[in-house]
């Protein structure tokens, strides 16, 4: 758990930039009505191969938050930095899993992940570029699905070509958008082991919205809380202590789950339960 | 067992008696209404003095013309085949052009919104102009009458070309967009992999359109100014003034109606055998 510790001392020298840091990061909409804070001053230092899993309930900012780690969105005030560079466009070091897939649907499933290793890796060259795309297909057990197009596939296995896609450009972080939202109970379950054991092998930088806590408990290191919007805010950072790999059935059994599980949803349901009218 | 093979004989036969009876269902109301509405036409020019020939007569009156549609007697007088193939050639021609224009500036200005704005009231204005208004113009510009004729093919066609052109390629999905940017995808490969297909859909709705427009103005302009064509025939026909002319002009009209339904189809098949993947 030592990759859990970020010595505060650590984060003040200038030298040694953390890894992707939020800092100081505010959005605000100017509309005709005055200004609209979405995000407010939200700081957080993600370490290299942390597993974070951002929470809370809907227009929080969550997904403005995460649009300014992957580019799409640049932040009124502060900044995000990648190894200390600062992140302005989107790009393939900061690889998005989308919620909705945002597969080609005129491309097979092999094709679709070619299309990213072949425009990340222009200078590698075909039978290098085959070869990435074939592991990482079979990395989330696609082989057999390889040449059927996204219409032909389940959410499911859309969602596992669109996390090939993703890891298959060997991205610094990955960012995903609550991508099992539109997922049946168990594929969830599935994909999330899965989503696991490649962040072991990879050892990627996720970052990962959700509106479940069971799966934020499974899968995060430390569990971002947001505070409602408007002018969201980091609520509070819960770390999550158990060991890895993690046996769901183990985990349940664990007195220590149902605290941190209890306290989750108190943050989401107590202090910050959205309240009629708003 | 009694109650399998009855039914196992008859699905063996069926194949071949479902295809039938499919047919059958499909022309029976066609060839009733085509029978019902000859039979009208038939009664309503019965009369002896009847400036309007029946179908009998037409086809009477015609069938040399019918039988030997590729006779060339030199100059303008040519069998109703050759004449057709004329104006198609002044069509193919001119709508070649307009969906070359129609299809570049159409992804021009759908990219650029600038120029979409600017360039919005000029179209709007142009495309509504009828066809035939623009033959006196062309007539001047180019001295001669076929350019002329295939000038006002190409601007009556290009409007609908180009319009969905435009709005096809600003219904890009976001998402594809996203993934575009993500992966900071060439120039090439994103008119490739995203504009091209996801465009194609619009571009054939408006070339369908366009070659139906293309079809009606060619049979127009022919009749006012032209060596030659399908419209010229029929203007021909009516200018000779003799006993045959009304049976000629009826079966040219026909024939007109028979190709552009050919047009129509032949578009709209290809559109979908290349749109099918989606």
């Amino acid at each position: 758990m030592q990759i859990l510790s970020t010595p505060d001392s650590q984060s003040q020298l200038v030298e040694t930039p953390s890894f992707l840091e939020i800092d100081g990061v505010s959005k605000i909409y100017s509309t005709p009505k005055g200004d609209n804070v979405v995000l407010d001053d939200i700081s957080l230092t993600v370490n290299e191969g942390e597993f974070v899993c951002v929470i809370g309930h809907s227009g929080c900012g969550k997904s403005t938050l995460l649009d300014m780690v992957s580019g799409f969105r640049e932040p009124t005030s502060g900044e995000v930095r990648l190894q200390g560079k600062r992140v302005t466009r989107p790009g393939p070091d900061r690889m998005v899993v989308f919620q909705n897939y945002s597969l080609l649907p005129w491309k097979t499933a092999y094709e679709n992940v070619y299309l990213a290793v072949n425009s990340v890796y222009p200078e590698k060259s075909k039978a290098e570029k085959t070869e990435i795309v074939r592991t990482h297909l079979t990395m989330v057990g696609l082989d057999e699905a390889a040449n059927k197009k996204p219409g032909q596939l389940s959410g499911g296995m859309k969602q596992r070509v669109s996390i090939a896609r993703a890891l298959a450009i060997y991205p610094q972080v990955l960012v995903l958008d609550e991508p099992f939202g539109a997922l049946d109970a168990i594929t969830k379950e599935e994909l999330q082991e899965e989503l696991l054991n490649i962040w072991r092998q990879h050892k990627v930088t996720v970052l990962m919205i959700t509106h479940d806590i069971d799966e934020a408990l499974f899968l995060a290191d430390r569990i971002v809380m947001m505070t409602n919007g408007p002018a969201a805010k980091i609520g509070e950072i819960m770390k999550v202590p158990f060991d890895r790999p993690r046996n769901r059935t183990q985990l349940i059994e664990d007195p220590q789950y149902y605290t941190l599980r209890n306290q989750a949803l108190d943050f989401l349901y107590g202090r910050f339960a959205l309240t009629e009218g708003e | 067992m009694t109650t399998i093979s009855p039914s196992a004989r008859f699905r063996k036969s069926s194949p071949f008696s479902q295809k039938a009876s499919n047919v059958a269902k499909s022309l029976i109301p066609i060839v009733i209404c085509l029978t019902v509405a000859l039979g009208i036409w038939q009664l309503l020019c019965l009369a002896p003095d009847s400036k309007m020939p029946g179908p009998l007569r037409v086809i009477a009156q015609t069938w040399t013309l019918i039988l030997d549609p590729f006779y060339d007697n030199g100059g303008t007088d040519k069998g109703l085949g050759l004449q057709i193939l004329i104006s198609l050639q002044r069509v193919a021609f001119g709508y070649s052009l307009a969906a070359i224009a129609g299809i570049s500036i159409g992804a021009f200005i759908g990219l650029n919104s600038f120029m979409r704005r600017g360039l919005d009231p000029i179209i709007q204005v142009l495309r509504t102009v009828p066809p035939l208004a623009w033959l006196p113009i062309a007539l001047g510009i180019f001295q001669s009458s076929d350019p002329a004729t295939i000038f006002v093919i190409f601007i009556t066609a290009i409007w609908p070309i180009l319009i969905n052109t435009a709005v096809g390629v600003q219904q890009i999905p976001q998402d594809y967009n996203n993934v575009a940017k993500v992966l900071r995808l060439s120039g090439k490969e994103y008119f490739f992999s995203i504009l091209m297909p996801s465009t194609v859909p619009y571009v054939f709705g408006g070339l369908r359109i366009g070659i139906g427009l293309a079809w009606l103005a060619i049979v127009a302009a022919e009749m006012l100014k032209a060596e030659g064509g399908i419209g010229f025939k029929i203007w021909d026909a009516y200018n000779a003034g003799n006993e045959n002319s009304m049976s000629e002009i009826v079966i040219c009209v026909l024939y007109v109606g028979l190709v552009g339904l050919a047009l129509d189809r032949l578009v709209g098949w290809i559109g979908s055998r290349i749109s099918s993947d989606h």
